[in-house]
């Protein structure tokens, strides 16, 4: 195992600039996760730290050692890739044989190194199967299998859960959770999926537009997001914003104020921050969402718990929720800090 | 409906089948006399009408034709063929793998020229380039020679083109998960993309050795050794010339033999030609 830094990455195709620099510090056995809306550079990030793609400017270390030249299989990783990437004519075991056998392991360690992983993986069974006579799961076990059997010092992962049905993804989501406590790697994982995102990382890297606009451990990235894009991308529903000058009241250098749905709750018409119209309820069971028109003409989502009563669609009704749990952001979309917030 | 279907099967199939038996014998029929003009005597062909049946003269000709021949004996001229024909499958096979391996994964300067260059060249026939290029074989010495009949014709657009077409549909992740597990160019080149074309190769080996044995004008003009000769421009050559009588019986027994290494590669391949056409197994 080992650690990873990046300083101030950059990545340009031709004249366009797709990663605008992007730093991190991975200590030895940390799970990063870099999450992001599709585009905005999370694979190109991942395939520079593999080698796969040159770096434009800045640097990658790998175990304090500078890789940006060195080949993939120079630097000590290894990758699973979206579409598993196994080759179709070889068996199983000589999937996640073929890097230990270019490597000139000897035989004997290569059998006994993907025994271990083929357990590890419940893949014992399958072992002289082709790809092809395997199912999505077991495919994806079979590349992490190959990437595993290597010890590599990083892991790498592009979003490898995303070919897989809501179900199965759960389940090897678990199961690379479980993965990561018995190995303790050092892995960067790209996902566009903020469930995967919140419970599997150490750490994650909210990227927007090829910049890194916050890292940091789950919680503290959903609890204080430092711009209005994290804010609206991670947490389900997605945050409300509302001009401040609606709100009236609010420092000069706040523009927009955030509202998380589950800070929000009812009010009597005429009482709370602000006034709507009820366009229609979810009942999901625990929980019901609430979806208000607010007299601008914007939508507003209020979560509450699935025993509240709701009240008929079409009902005028107040907002109201805690100024302290506000997220302000300025004109620049940056947070502002809440002077009122304890 | 169901009834329809199984009175039509009744009647219908029977129809179907005479109709293609009758396709087949028409075009065996010319075979067929082949066959027997090689089993009978040279009189017997000469007067009229032309025997249907197959005469007992059998080992004779065929003997004949393969120890002595007319100019040459068969047997090297076979020899002859094989040799040139084997060598123009696997050596466009080889190259034109290797040329498309270049130009799908590699990036170098002229990359697209280089393809273009070598898909012009499917535009230019053999006989359009036959006389500059018996210039060079000349040139080389390669006339009378192994190397001189195969060679010219060992470049192959249309081969590179098929080749190129199928390594695009092979998914770039596949290359780049060999280079994550530490695989060179080459290495990656012979354990995955070869494996991986094996059915496309055994299709493509058969149509280019038959390609390659049916090579006439060619070897017509590069060979003036008889014993050099391949057997489908030596079939041409037994033709008497002036006053002389054909040996006809020999002849055709020399035509009967110069179908057989076709047919035996076509059939002996013939599982793999077909899943090679059919499916590419990704
Ligand atoms: N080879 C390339 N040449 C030019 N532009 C590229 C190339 N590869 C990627 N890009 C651009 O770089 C940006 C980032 O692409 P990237 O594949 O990293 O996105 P991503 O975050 O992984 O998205 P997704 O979630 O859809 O996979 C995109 O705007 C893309 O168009
Ligand atoms: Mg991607």
């Amino acid at each position: 195992m080992a650690t990873l830094k990046l300083d101030n990455v950059k990545k340009r195709f031709g004249q366009t600039e797709v990663i605008h620099g992007v730093s991190i510090d991975v200590k030895d056995g940390e799970f990063i996760v870099i999450v992001g809306p599709s585009g905005c550079g999370k694979s190109t990030l991942l395939r520079m730290v593999a080698g796969l793609e040159a770096v434009s400017s800045g640097e990658i270390q790998i175990d304090g050692t500078r890789v940006n030249d060195a080949e993939p299989m120079d630097r000590d990783i290894a990758m699973v890739f979206q579409n598993y990437a196994l080759y179709p004519h070889m068996s199983v075991f000589d999937n996640m044989a073929y890097g230990l056998k270019i490597a000139k392991t000897p035989k004997l360690e290569i059998a006994d190194r993907v025994g271990t992983a083929a357990k590890m993986l419940e893949l014992e069974d399958y072992l002289t199967r082709k790809p092809r006579e395997l199912s999505g799961g077991q495919r994806q076990r079979v590349a992490m299998g190959r990437a595993i059997v290597r010890k590599p010092a990083v892991f790498l992962f592009d979003e490898p859960l995303s070919n897989l049905d809501a179900k199965l993804r759960v389940q090897m989501r678990l199961e690379i959770k479980d993965l990561q406590r018995k190995l303790g790697i050092t892995a960067l994982y790209v996902t566009h999926d903020q469930v995967e995102a919140m419970t599997l990382a150490d750490r994650m890297i909210v990227m927007n537009a090829g910049v890194a606009d916050q890292i940091g451990a789950p919680l503290e990235v959903y609890e204080n997001p430092q711009t209005e894009f994290v804010a609206g991308f991670i947490g389900s529903p997605a945050t409300n914003f509302i001009p401040a000058e609606t709100l009236g009241d609010r420092p000069a250098k706040v523009a927009r104020v955030g509202v998380r749905p589950e800070h929000a709750v009812l009010a009597d018409a005429g009482t709370g921050q602000i006034q709507g119209k009820l366009v229609y309820a979810e009942a999901l069971g625990a929980e019901t969402l609430l979806h208000l028109r607010l007299q601008s003409g914007e939508m507003f989502t209020i979560r509450q718990d699935g025993t509240v009563p709701v009240p008929a669609d079409g009902t005028l009704t107040g907002v109201d929720w805690r100024q302290s749990r506000e997220i302000s952001f300025g004109s620049d979309g940056h947070r502002t800090p809440n002077e009122s917030a304890a | 409906m169901a009834d329809g279907m199984v009175e039509k099967r009744g009647v219908g199939l029977w129809f179907t089948h005479l109709g293609l038996i009758i396709g087949v014998l028409i075009i065996f029929f010319p075979i067929w006399l082949a066959f027997v003009a090689s089993t009978v005597t040279q009189p017997e062909i000469v007067r009229p009408p032309m025997p249907l049946w197959p005469g007992d003269q059998f080992f004779e000709n065929y003997r004949k034709a393969l120890v002595s021949g007319i100019n040459a004996p068969v047997a090297k001229m076979l020899f002859n063929s094989f040799v040139m024909a084997m060598g123009i499958a696997l050596g466009k096979i080889v190259i034109s793998l290797l040329s498309a391996f270049a130009i799908v994964y590699f990036k170098f300067p002229g990359r697209r020229l280089f393809f273009w260059l070598i898909f012009l060249t499917l535009m230019l026939p053999v006989e359009v380039r036959i006389v500059p290029t018996y210039e060079v074989v000349a040139g080389f010495g390669m006339l009378n020679s192994y190397s001189g009949l195969i060679f010219p014709l060992i470049a192959s657009a249309t081969a590179t083109f098929l080749f190129r077409q199928f390594f695009m549909t092979v998914p770039d992740e596949l290359a780049e998960a060999a280079r994550v597990d530490g695989a060179r160019p080459m290495r990656f080149f012979w354990d995955i993309l070869l494996p991986m074309s094996r059915t496309n190769i055994a299709a493509l080996f058969v149509i280019l050795f038959i390609y390659g044995w049916n090579q006439y004008l060619w070897p017509l003009l590069i060979t003036t050794d008889p014993s050099m000769n391949t057997i489908v421009m030596g079939i041409k050559q037994m033709f008497p010339s002036g006053d002389d009588i054909a040996d006809w019986p020999v002849i055709m027994a020399t035509s009967i033999l110069a179908m057989l290494p076709p047919i035996i590669v076509v059939i002996s391949m013939q599982k793999l030609f077909i899943r090679g056409l059919v499916d590419s197994e990704k």
